[in-house]
């Protein structure tokens, strides 16, 4: 980016350039903005126009909002980058996914002294729902994972981990490499794992067992059993919700902990 | 269960099977049916339920009749069930498996899973309530008669014409919207090609660009939602937008800040703002976008982003040297402290504390313990 310019000299060297540019029929980038934001305006007009019609349909409709993301997504655009975005403004579909992620922090928050930061998709969609009461829009799985991919950009350590056919959100900078994930989607099944069940099915050491299973106990995603008959049993109380503790409300969260 | 009526198990003609589940058996509220497991099956009118051993004992409910349904998580022994709450027995009710009830809900008890993908299908269903477009002919007991002067077909070419009708009026509602939809979508097109051909012009600078055009530029990127492919400018990758919203931010987080500590997690702000809000809410970008203009703007506050990936929002005025000298004052003054116990001491959340020992730890103050009962952090002696 330069100065335009000054004096006379300059000014001719321009209008030279410019000349040249024009015979190539080359469009210069200035006249181009300034063409761009006529075209805008027509786009807004037909964007108006398609949320008239159609702007319940995308509110109540999971499979219509599941389309429209992804034609927006292949077309390389991103209706959910800004609140202040035509999309967000004129489908509302900003204001349904951002008070969506404010939803699903204070779930997270509210279990983290629970399970460590680590919560099954399902729990999730089921405590968000539930939050939300019997007479909010419906909301998916789908529309829980996009709330989400735009959380990351908070740098919180927002991410999915497959496990068992569905997720496990991640809602704190733990560490988690692809060890600790095998080890995790082993414990899906019945909420814990063991030693020998890591050593059995992944025919690791018992170093790199032991080794894996204190961490996750460090960062809080695990519970020991030590007094598990045979031996200890490590609880992924992300895996096993509500069945061991009483029910914490986000309100009831918001007043524990600042 | 007195809400069931018998049925011969066969779809009608505008009725599709969503989805089936074996393994489930029914309760009458809290006590279990009389009934054997069976195959429970989802239809965008209808919940059935056929007894697996026998196949002629099959029973339904029409879905208008379902007013509200819940998941009950699995327990020790007992499966993951659904249940669902259902409106008062109608009058001409046809005849079923239980003359009455004293309870208006049931369960569907999942012995085999398939809650999870059951529950999403029924959730789809009595949102979209396809029941409501294409009713079926047989007189199914519903709050709503059936539609007047919907004659029943005769033979097989009057079938297949309904069934063309019924077809081609449910599409036409759901092409036109994706019609549209598409339509749309080529004229957004458009905009991205343009914007490309100008983010090219301005590398290769075909012409002359000022810093006003630019900034213009950037809010119509932003306006269609394309990513800025020019970056690196001198206000960064803020507009006019960012760069007010950085100046509210200034304004509306100062007092909370104060109240805790002088530092917040930038998901703490995200949440406290949009709450505030209620309407226009910002995006996670927006808010990252405009924290980034702080210190361009002079304004009292810095986004700083620790070495974990976690981002904050801090208050100028507490500088790195107080946190790490009062981090180390606390820890010196209790002999140790964990991330926890910190937290509960200063009123922080555990995360923030954790990065202010962190931090400590980083520039030598403190060392740490680090062992299966937690990450403790003592004076560095050495």
């Amino acid at each position: 980016m330069h100065r335009r310019g000054v004096g006379a000299g300059a000014i001719a060297k321009k209008k030279l350039a410019e000349a040249k540019y024009k015979e190539r029929g080359t469009v210069l980038a200035e006249d181009q903005i300034a063409q761009m934001s006529k075209q805008l305006e027509t786009f807004k007009t037909h964007l108006e126009e398609f949320a008239s019609k159609h702007k319940q349909e995308i509110r109540k409709n999971s499979q219509f909002r599941v389309q429209f993301q992804e034609m927006c997504a292949t077309i390389g655009v991103d209706p959910l980058a800004s609140g202040k975005g035509f999309w967000s403004e004129m489908l509302g579909v900003g204001d349904f996914y951002y008070e969506l992620g404010v939803q699903i922090i204070e779930v997270c928050l509210a279990l983290k002294h629970r399970n460590g930061g680590l919560i099954t998709l399902d729990e999730l969609h089921h405590r968000v729902l539930k939050g939300r009461g019997k007479f909010a829009q419906d909301v998916s799985q789908d529309d829980l994972v996009r709330a989400i991919k735009k959380l990351k950009a908070m740098g919180n350590g927002f991410g999915m981990i497959p496990v068992g056919g569905s997720y496990l959100v991640q809602s704190v900078p733990a560490e988690l490499n692809m060890d600790h994930t095998v080890v995790l989607q082993l414990a899906e099944k019945k909420g814990y794992v063991t030693v020998s069940e890591i050593r059995d099915s992944l025919k690791w050491e018992r170093e790199r067992a032991s080794h894996v299973l204190d961490h996750l106990l460090k960062e809080g995603l695990a519970w020991l059993d030590s007094q598990a008959v045979g031996e200890p049993q490590y609880w992924l109380p992300a895996l096993f919700s509500e069945l061991l503790s009483r029910d914490v409300t986000p309100e009831e969260a918001n007043q524990m902990t600042p | 269960m007195d809400r069931f009526v018998w049925t011969n198990g066969l779809l009608e003609m505008d009725e599709t099977l969503v989805i089936q589940q074996r393994g489930v058996r029914l309760y009458d509220g809290e006590d279990k049916a009389k009934l054997d497991v069976g195959v429970v099956l989802l239809s965008t009118h209808r919940l059935l339920w056929r007894d697996q051993k026998n196949n002629e004992c099959c029973i339904c409910i029409p879905l208008s009749q379902v007013i509200f349904f819940e998941e009950q998580a699995a327990g020790i022994g007992k499966s993951a069930k659904i249940v669902i709450h259902l409106h008062p027995v109608p009058e001409n009710k046809e005849p079923g498996p239980y003359q009455q009830s004293k309870y208006s809900y049931i369960k569907l008890s999942f012995k085999e899973h398939g809650q999870i993908e059951f529950y999403r299908r029924l959730t789809e269903e009595m949102t979209q309530k396809r029941w409501e477009n294409t009713p079926v002919s047989q007189p199914i007991p519903t709050g709503v008669g059936t539609k007047a002067g919907r004659t029943r077909a005769v033979g097989i070419v009057g079938i297949e014409r309904k069934l063309e009708e019924k077809r081609k009026e449910t599409d036409k509602n759901i092409s036109e919207a994706f019609e549209d939809l598409s339509k749309l979508m080529e004229k957004a097109k458009e905009m991205v090609e343009v914007s490309k051909s100008i983010a090219n012009k301005i590398k290769d600078k075909q012409g002359d660009i000022t810093e006003d055009e630019t900034i213009r530029f950037k809010s119509y990127l932003l306006s269609m939602g394309i990513a800025n492919p020019v970056t690196r400018e001198t206000h960064g990758s803020g507009t006019q937008y960012h760069i007010q919203l950085a100046r509210q931010l200034g304004d509306i987080l100062q007092a909370p800040l104060e109240e805790r500590g002088g530092m917040m997690a930038l998901t703490e702000v995200y949440c406290l703002v949009n709450r505030a809000r209620g309407m226009e809410l910002l995006s996670p970008e927006d808010l990252v976008n405009a924290c980034k203009m702080f210190e361009s703007l002079k304004l009292p506050l810095r986004l700083r982003v620790f070495d974990s990936g976690v981002m904050v929002v801090q208050l100028q005025s507490h500088s790195e040297e107080e946190m790490i000298a009062s981090a180390l004052d606390n820890v010196s003054d209790k002999g140790s402290l964990t991330a926890e116990e910190f937290a509960k001491l200063l009123g922080l959340s555990v995360l923030l504390s954790k990065e202010r020992l962190l931090l400590a730890e980083k520039m030598g103050h403190l060392c740490r313990d680090d062992s299966v009962e937690g990450l403790r952090f003592y004076p560095n002696l050495f």
